[in-house]
């Protein structure tokens, strides 16, 4: 938690999910008087549901085809995102803003090559001497260019040479974690006067064999069941993973008012921390977690929750919203409808926040069990429990 | 605050109380400064997998972590938790916890071959491929691999060990990463956040895959599989390439003022940073050099260093064609002629590049540096590169005052991040 001096306003966002592109069309679907049908693909994975990418024209945010071809789809996607955000914000051309803009992403692990894998696994099955089989087998079958898609911060490097976004450059990795990382660090700067204007999200490419096993290995996907969060509880939980992109320009309110912006919102405070996970200790310490954001706190009339749909740590996040707020204060696990994108789901989540907000309407039920919204929102709060590590706290206000 | 614990832009001083390495070289600061100053190489043939035909058969391996697996994530666990504790018993940080947050520089980690492999040996009769692993993983829990492949995975358990405030942070800016965590802590305590940051760098990743994948893009040498000590040749004529290689480091940052309230010894001082990121090419620098320019002088005047003086460089200097000519170019066009008279050696001569890590482990040397009077030398100078007019310190160590450094840290991706050390505060 940092001492906040500075408020820090959101002016840019740039959003894709199953659903499509862009801040207002993600408005327009999801802010309706009922939520629309979640986009899943159950088949190709079976038996784990994915929320797949929306057809996307990459060129226009990546019009260079050479600097397509350099990515994968994980840093196609953030890039993507990241071109729309500043795009939103009035900055896209700016060159002056963009070469001192501060850039903080959300990655995971880049892509691997599946094809190739394949082929050493089905020769490796009955060979005799597999780390021999590798050194014969992975100078041709990894193609050079994939390394670079391989390495976490080269969705930062692709969008410092696509968008020019170059003041500064980091990477925050580790699942959904390093989505509310990257968000508390630029809060923070910002409000301490370290930076004037950012450019931060992440992005998660959840049609990948080898991220599906990542998160298998701990049986932690679900099976069998596409359930919206709270429901699927019921058939033992799990994520379903969401392929999206989520990227906010922050700026300086002083920063922005001299340069005409106009915010969607503001974020008034970040908190996070982790630890055991046994129901006191966990409870203690997110109740630490948010005593510890700003004093709006006391007027939340909306919760986006980042619930995974993990059956323990989404009991315990209900639980604590429970007896904070009571049962009738409106929540929405956004993971029902774009699914779980690690790194990216806090910047999605404090994006819809800020368009509930800029809209003065908040989101419909996704579920049953979820209470409508009867009063237009002023002060969101984000919820972040990763699935096995962490948890976070996001309070987004009316400006 | 009192004007003695703040610096020439009345942000808190601050400085490093404990300190730890480890590298190929060895374990703990000791032995590595005496293989450090003393010219030996920890380059040797690769062991740890079959590299018969492969155009590079050397490295930097740490092999005596007597970990359980062999793996990157358990390797570089390893080394961290053990420069995590040596730095943390140097500063006098016990049982109570670390009173800051852990900034952790962390390598690339997926799931390996041998957890393949070992995934499709449990469930032999499906289909070879990854709905053969994903069965395997469904059959039943496997939360060790799991934790091994979080990318977080790492800090997660520094943090818990070491018991530091808040999430720690796991962060990438490829081979600068080092000196990222080192300016991460910096930031976070110049904005009142913590008085003190935990900052650990660790890289355990020579398996074949990662070895292949840098030899892919032809950044490593070739040329000297026989004579593995001689491979890494920072600012010669004949340099062709990094060594890859292992290793760790771990800073305890503190105010000053925290510093002397708790009675700790002070080391040396973190006086400045300067960073820009390089919008050229994924892998390649602006030919004009700007960016790297730009993170230097801003290093240099973020320090508050007058007339940009310092004693020593404490060089990138990967020995690929390509870096060295470019950091000398950048150090010209900031020092002008005079960089010609400042010594400025490369650790990488001896330890290789130890990626993740290097920008740390450097940092820890220069600080002895400064410590011990004594400049580690450039060693395998033997045919100077005649574009490239430094004191590279060459091959064997000086003796020399040193008060102040400036510590190159260069990454894939555009990542360009430089650090000012001192050794009292002024």
């Amino acid at each position: 938690m940092t001492k906040q001096n500075r408020e820090v306003w959101i002016t840019g966002i740039g959003l894709v999910s199953c659903f499509g592109e862009g801040a207002t069309y993600h408005w327009d679907i999801l802010g309706g008087d009922s939520a629309p049908e979640a986009i899943q693909e159950k088949e190709l994975f079976a038996p784990y549901t994915v929320h797949p990418l929306p057809e996307i024209d990459w060129s226009k945010q990546i019009p260079r085809r050479g600097d397509q071809r350099q990515m994968e789809n994980w840093q196609r996607l953030g890039t993507y995102a990241a071109g729309l955000a500043l795009d939103d914000a009035g900055l896209k051309d700016n060159e002056e803003l963009v070469s001192s803009m501060d850039l903080v992403v959300a990655a995971g692990g880049g892509e691997r090559d599946i094809d190739s894998d394949h082929q050493i696994m089905a020769e490796a099955k009955h060979h005799s001497d597999r780390d021999r089989l590798l050194i014969e087998r992975l100078p041709n079958d990894l193609r050079p260019t994939l390394f670079l898609a391989q390495l976490s911060n080269l969705l930062a490097g692709n969008i410092s040479i696509v968008h020019k976004v170059t003041g500064s450059s980091r990477t925050y990795m580790g699942e959904e974690n390093a989505g509310v990382t990257v968000i508390e660090n630029v809060v923070a700067r910002i409000a301490a006067g370290q930076s004037t204007h950012a450019l931060v999200g992440g992005a998660y490419n959840a049609e990948r064999l080898d991220l599906l096993l990542i998160q298998e290995l701990g049986n932690y996907l679900s099976r069998n069941c596409d359930d919206p969060v709270i429901k699927r509880l019921e058939n033992g939980g799990g994520i379903i993973p969401g392929s999206s992109g989520a990227f906010l320009v922050l700026e300086d309110a002083e920063f922005a008012k001299a340069r005409g912006a106009t915010p969607y919102a503001k974020i008034s405070g970040v908190s996070s921390d982790m630890g055991a996970r046994d129901d006191k200790t966990i409870a203690a310490r997110v109740k630490t977690i948010f005593d510890n954001l700003p004093q709006s706190k006391n007027t939340i009339d909306s919760i986006i929750s980042g619930a995974s749909g993990v059956k323990n740590i989404t009991e315990q996040e209900f639980a604590f919203l429970d007896q904070q707020f009571g049962s009738d204060i409106p929540v929405r696990a956004t993971n029902s409808l774009i699914g779980n994108s690690m790194e990216g789901t806090f910047p999605a989540n404090i994006a819809l926040a800020a368009l509930a907000l800029k809209n003065g309407k908040f989101f419909p039920p996704s579920e049953e069990s979820e209470k409508p919204a009867t009063l237009d929102p002023k002060t969101i709060l984000v919820t972040s429990f990763g699935h096995r590590f962490g948890e976070g706290l996001a309070l987004v206000e009316k400006v | 605050m009192s004007a003695k614990y703040t610096d020439h832009q009345g942000r808190p001083i601050i400085v490093v109380t404990g300190m730890g390495t480890l590298t190929s070289l060895g374990r703990g600061k000791k032995d590595n400064w005496d293989a450090i100053t003393g010219g030996q190489s920890g380059i040797k043939k690769i062991t740890r997998f079959p590299t018969e035909g492969l155009n590079t058969q050397i490295a930097g391996t740490v092999d005596f972590m007597n970990t359980r697996e062999v793996s990157a994530p358990a390797i570089s666990y390893a080394m961290a938790d053990a420069t995590a504790e040596e730095a943390l018993a140097e500063a006098g940080f016990g049982s109570d916890g670390f009173p800051g947050p852990l900034y952790f520089a962390a390598p690339p980690v997926e799931v390996e071959w041998q957890h393949r492999f070992s995934l499709m040996d449990e469930n032999p009769d499906a289909e070879t491929g990854y709905s053969q692993l994903l069965e395997a993983a469904r059959k039943k829990s496997h939360m060790h691999m799991h934790l091994l492949v979080q990318i977080g995975g790492i800090a997660y358990r520094l943090a818990e060990k070491y018991q530091t405030k808040g999430l720690p942070i796991s962060l990438s800016t490829a081979c600068a990463s080092g000196a990222t965590s080192i300016q991460q802590g910096m930031e976070a305590i110049r904005r009142g956040d913590t008085q003190a940051a935990l900052c650990v760098a660790s890289d355990g990743s020579v398996t074949s895959e990662g070895l292949i994948r840098f030899s892919l893009l032809s950044a490593l040498t070739t040329q000297n599989n026989e004579e593995p000590h001689r491979a890494s040749r920072p600012f010669s004529r004949d340099r062709s390439g990094f060594v890859m290689s292992e290793g760790s480091a771990a800073l305890v940052l503190e105010t000053l003022e925290h510093a002397k309230n708790r009675g700790a010894k002070v080391l040396g001082v973190i006086r400045g940073v300067g960073e820009k990121a390089d919008k050229f090419h994924r892998t390649r620098s602006s030919p004009d050099g700007v960016p790297v320019i730009t993170a230097i002088q801003r290093a240099l005047d973020d320090a508050g260093i007058i007339d940009n003086h310092v004693d020593y460089i404490n060089a990138h200097g990967t020995s690929t064609p390509e870096n060295d000519r470019m950091e000398y170019n950048s150090l010209h066009a900031v020092f002008g002629d005079k960089v010609s008279s400042i010594p400025i050696s490369s650790n990488k001569s001896m330890i290789g590049h130890t990626l993740t890590a290097a920008g740390a482990v450097e940092a820890v040397f220069s600080f002895m540096t400064m410590q011990c009077g004594t400049i580690p030398p450039t060693i395998n100078y033997e045919n100077p590169d005649p574009d490239i007019h430094l004191d590279v310190v060459p091959n064997e160590k000086r003796n020399a005052e040193v008060s102040s450094v400036l510590s190159n840290s260069f990454g894939f991706g555009g990542q360009n991040a430089c650090l000012v050390f001192g050794a009292d505060v002024v």
